[in-house]
């Protein structure tokens, strides 16, 4: 790969674990969600996630011409090898946390992909504008359970303004870009993460509001995930994820 | 090539179209992959047929058991060599349902998509009125984004109180 077809590279697998991660996290709730409506839109959600990992990461393996498809990419990579963000990866913890970590990246997801979907690649264009649809009713769903929660009992408000509080420090590098966000920009492959910053403080200050909820003061935000260094979390989402695969290489559906 | 086999005539694309109509979506079982609108291009070419399908979400479990029905059931009319892809541009969408489609829908009780699928939808846009299948009442109220499928939405009559999935646009 040369340098540019390195930076896309990488910068799909952005896109591609981010999704990924996300999906497997939200898959463990299947048994265990609080109710049956939100079991299945959990599980949708995880799904969609999921197959969208699979274009992405199926593009990467196309450009990256190493003969590694999005299976031996999502099963045979070890953690320091993955790019999601670390929102991604945060635990599960209680319902509040799930659909709280799920609205944040959901109001990033959704302008991150509209702006993908006039991307100079035809190839992130397609994939963009295909999931951009699913995405639509992603943001709906967590932007009404976050006013649900926020604007509902005391104890759903503490608990979904905990979440809130918690999981501010992991928004700044998904809007934040990097040496290989600015690089593609420049060649109008990438999407504008400015603009995309916009579209999510405009819409998380809309939908907090709505749920009484307050915005944590500016603090620092960790940063890491997009560059391959990750909180201890990813380790074992990978043992579960991949453990079939390399216990047993040749599986086969 | 097999000795005798060299003159056979291919059957035309429409033909093969007429076939695949066997095929349906093992989620909705009265839809063929025709009305759902997802069989793109049926095209004979020199190493047999290739067949083009797009899939309804990215994630859509389905998609591996229709590519085999439709291997399976183009094999059973002595097409040997079929070759079935997948593209996702254009993007499918829930106005390429066909209106057979839709009523068929409403048959097995579930509402079709009601109106045109947007680019972009409000924060809270609701949908056009959707109507119950079984009473056609349109008081009806969502109770949750998405049912049994990514495809679906779940709402409840409010007049026959008959809980019901329905299709959602995209």
């Amino acid at each position: 790969m040369n340098k540019l077809e390195q930076q896309q590279f990488e910068y799909l697998l952005r896109l591609g674990d981010s999704d990924l991660i996300l999906g497997q996290r939200l898959s463990a709730w299947l048994g265990h969600a609080p109710v049956l409506e939100e079991e299945m839109a959990t599980g949708n959600v995880a799904l969609d996630l999921v197959g969208q990992a699979r274009s992405w990461l199926g593009l990467a393996g196309e450009i990256e011409g190493a003969g590694r498809d999005a299976d031996r990419l999502a099963y045979f990579r070890d953690a320091f090898d993955y790019r999601n963000v670390l929102l991604a990866e945060r635990p599960n913890g209680d319902y509040a946390y799930t659909i709280m970590r799920q609205f944040l990246y959901d109001a990033y997801h959704y302008p991150l992909l509209e702006r993908l979907s006039a991307s100079a690649d035809e190839r992130i264009r397609e994939v963009a504008a295909k999931s951009l649809k699913e995405v639509q009713y992603h943001v709906r769903r967590s932007s009404e359970w976050v006013i649900r929660m926020g604007d509902g009992t005391r104890e759903s408000h503490d608990r979904i303004q905990a979440a809130l509080d918690d999981l501010w420090m992991y928004t700044g590098e998904m809007l934040t870009p990097d040496e290989v966000d600015q690089a593609l920009l420049e060649t109008g492959v990438a999407a504008d993460l400015e603009r995309v910053a916009g579209a999510w403080h405009e819409r998380v200050r809309e939908v907090t509001a709505e749920a009484t909820l307050v915005i944590p003061d500016e603090s620092w935000m960790q940063q890491g995930g997009k560059q391959g260094r990750h909180t201890e979390h990813l380790g074992y989402i990978l043992a579960e994820m991949q453990f079939l695969p390399r216990a047993y290489p040749d599986a086969r559906w | 090539m097999r000795a005798g086999s060299d003159i056979v005539e291919r059957p035309s694309p429409d033909r093969i179209r007429e076939w695949l109509t066997e095929v349906t979506d093992p989620e909705i079982p009265v839809l063929t992959i025709e009305d759902l609108g997802i069989l793109r291009d049926i095209r004979q070419e020199d190493d047999g047929v290739r067949v083009t399908i797009t899939p309804t979400y990215s994630g859509c479990p389905a998609m591996m058991a229709i590519r085999m029905e439709i291997v399976r059931t183009l094999n059973a009319r002595g097409i040997d060599r079929v070759r079935v892809d997948e593209v996702l541009s254009p993007a499918w969408t829930t106005d390429w349902l066909s209106e057979r489609g839709r009523e068929k829908l409403r048959a097995y009780g579930i509402a079709p998509p009601a109106g045109k699928a947007q680019g972009k939808s409000a924060l809270f846009g609701e949908p056009d009125a959707v109507a119950c299948p079984q009473c056609g009442s349109e008081r009806t109220t969502r109770t949750s984004e998405f049912g049994s499928t990514a495809c679906k939405a779940m709402y409840r009559c409010e007049d026959c109180l008959e809980p019901f999935d329905y299709f959602k646009c995209i």
